[in-house]
């Protein structure tokens, strides 16, 4: 009992992280039906920036931090006017096949600058100091992960909710046409839910950094995502924080009472035999929007 | 040479080779291709790199690309997973010939267990569509993957599992120049076959389920017939190219069948050009031989910059996507597409008009 809660606490913390990223994934998704197989490649981008910024070129973390914010927002922007923008009424395969591509130039462009060696924060940014809760034992760093991660996402629900710009950004998903003729900037929208989505992608990749370190490997987060966001519907941002704290909980689980029948690393192959299973049963998750269609 | 096509019956319009020219550099290119095993060395020796070698690996690519063409190119579903489907035939092929079986058995064995596995992953096509396929397919590659590598009972895991040479009687081919052959024969083969299922009854169906389901379901095409169909032809081919592949390699690991084979071959038909059969050929031509182009710079730079080996892989893979992605921004229809203007505007030079 005591390891399954164990189980259950450790997977929530990275669950809470794969839902920020998901957050961000399903933000772009949302709001311009792209579906974004570069947002690992963000995580990463982001990881270390910060990690660059705070180890070799010796800032503060909160300047480090702020600074990596400013610069997934630019490349947000770039990226979406330059590559993403001409893609606007493409067919699918081509903009799933763009995102790919650019997915592997950022990742190439990665290796090449801060190579494939694990880096971790130095020094350490939270203490990995346990703290007793009942039965469960949890390191300091997991509950600032949990945290922030709840921060953010928090942070951003309302910025959909109340603001100006969240409103004119569901106004664009819900009916691009009619949000135009309102007044409101399609293409500026776009912008803003890249550079949101590079932006809370950059956070998890720090979350997630100081706690393993980061290396290549870290791209792999885009990839769980799916699992995540499927669970919970693609068009819906609650069911992508949803799917992605069950998604953590759920690979942590059938990992460690699976991995002795199957030999190992089932950790990683898990999310996605779930996401099999959900696209046999229940294709548009629990929150997406069922597609009916008549001739 | 020919200013238009004045056809004045059906069967010359339906015709592979519609005119004599056509006929004639067709049967020319055949001999070359036929002729190339005999005096191949000395052009790899003159030019500095291996062309037997990279004609093996484009036949090969060859014919598991014109199966994802056909998939996603003519039926319109997009597959994630040709790379993990590629090498469920190597697996199959080279567990079979492990076992004893003879060449000519396993390649067959091969394509069609690659045809079934992807027929059950193909089931869900029926309900998704676009970007929820793309999604399963990439769940397919993982677990696909992820059975290859810790099945090792079955799959010998990350060491690998060795293959016997291809053998047919009591010929080996154990050679680049010999392979040659068995490659040349499967690719030309795989080409003719998707030239004519593209003029069938089935091969229209395909299209007609790519450009308009709906309409194609009203008027009687089975739509779940014909996606599975589709995905256990592509399959098969794959399956076939991964057999192949097995027996030109002779050491199999789940290393080669990742993720990044299955981008590359989508890479390989957009960069081609989605729907046209030559558009595989010349995006397997465009892929295989640049990153080969690529090394004589790359070596030439080592002067200047002595760890630019260290970060080659790196640097190809950028220039891959950078391709791809200047490919789909200025030229999406791809080199075929390229290819038929060029010829179009040679066809009635110098009066275009």
């Amino acid at each position: 009992m005591q390891e399954f809660l164990q189980l259950i606490v450790t997977g929530l913390v990275i669950g809470s992280v794969y839902a920020l990223v998901a957050m961000g994934f399903a933000l772009i998704y949302k709001a311009t039906s792209i579906i974004n197989f570069a947002q690992g490649e963000f995580v990463l981008v982001g990881a270390y920036v910060c990690l660059w910024l705070y180890n070799s070129m010796g800032l503060p973390i909160i300047v480090a931090f702020i600074l990596t914010m400013c610069i997934s927002v630019l490349m947000g922007i770039v990226l979406e006017r330059l590559i993403l923008r001409p893609m606007i009424g493409e067919p699918i395969i081509s903009v799933i096949m763009i995102t790919i591509a650019l997915a592997t130039v950022l990742k190439a462009f990665v290796t090449i600058v801060w190579g494939t060696q694990i880096q971790v924060f130095s020094p350490p940014i939270f203490s990995q100091k346990a703290l007793h809760f009942g039965v469960v034992r949890v390191s300091e760093v997991y509950l600032w992960t949990v945290g922030f991660a709840f921060l953010f996402l928090v942070v951003f629900a309302a910025f959909f909710k109340f603001t100006r710009v969240g409103i004119a950004m569901r106004a664009v998903a819900d009916d691009q046409q009619v949000a135009q003729s309102m007044g409101i900037s399609v293409k500026r929208v776009f912008a803003i839910s890249w550079s949101i989505g590079a932006l809370v992608s950059a956070v998890g990749g720090i979350l997630v950094g100081n706690i393993n370190g980061i290396n290549i490997a870290l791209s792999d987060f885009g990839l769980k995502v799916f699992p995540a966001v499927i669970l919970g519907g693609l068009e819906s941002i609650g069911g992508a924080i949803i799917g992605g704290l069950t998604i953590g909980v759920l690979e942590n689980i059938m990992g460690s009472y699976l991995d002795v029948y199957l030999g190992g690393g089932v950790k990683e192959v898990a999310p996605f035999i779930v996401l099999i299973v959900i696209l046999m049963i229940k294709p548009y998750g629990l929150f997406g929007i069922e597609e009916i269609e008549r001739v | 040479m020919p200013c238009g096509l004045f056809f004045t019956s059906y069967e010359k319009d339906d015709a592979i080779f519609k005119t004599k020219w056509l006929k004639g550099w067709m049967t020319a290119f055949a001999v070359f291709l036929l002729t190339y095993p005999l005096y191949g060395q000395q052009v790899s020796d003159l030019i500095g790199f291996n062309t037997l070698n990279l004609f093996n690996l484009i036949f090969i690519y060859i014919i598991g690309a014109h199966g994802l063409n056909l998939l996603t190119g003519y039926t319109g579903q997009i597959s994630l997973g040709h790379g993990a489907f590629m090498g469920v035939g190597a697996y199959t092929a080279g567990i079979l010939a492990n076992m004893g079986v003879p060449f000519w058995l396993c390649l067959p064995a091969a394509g069609v267990m690659t045809a079934a596995i992807g027929m059950i992953f193909g089931i869900p096509s029926l309900r998704l569509k676009g970007l929820y396929l793309a999604i399963a397919t990439m769940a397919a590659q993982f677990i696909i993957d992820y059975a290859m590598r810790n099945w090792t009972s079955l799959t010998g895991g990350s060491s690998g599992l060795i293959v016997p040479a291809a053998q047919i009687g009591d010929f080996v081919f154990d050679s680049d120049a010999s392979f040659y052959y068995i490659g040349l024969l499967f690719a030309a083969g795989a080409t003719i076959y998707l030239k004519n299922l593209t003029r069938t009854r089935t091969g229209r169906a395909f299209i007609a389920v790519r450009d308009r389901y709906l309409a194609a379901e009203v008027i009687g095409v089975n739509l779940f017939k014909y996606r599975i169909l589709s995905f256990g032809i592509s399959s098969f081919m794959v399956g076939i190219a991964g057999g192949l592949w097995a027996f030109y390699i002779t050491i199999i690991s789940d290393e080669h069948f990742t993720m990044w084979l299955s981008v590359q071959y989508l890479a390989m038909c957009i960069v081609g050009g989605l729907g046209h059969v030559l558009g595989s050929i010349f995006g397997v031509v465009f892929m295989v031989v640049l990153p080969e182009l690529l090394r004589l710079p790359a070596e030439a730079l080592t002067d200047i910059y002595p760890n630019i080996f260290g970060i080659f892989a790196s640097l190809r893979e950028m220039i891959f996507g950078i391709i791809v992605i200047l490919f789909l921004i200025f030229e999406p229809d791809g080199l075929a597409a390229r290819w038929h203007t060029i010829r179009a505007y040679w066809k009635l030079w110098p009066f275009s008009y």
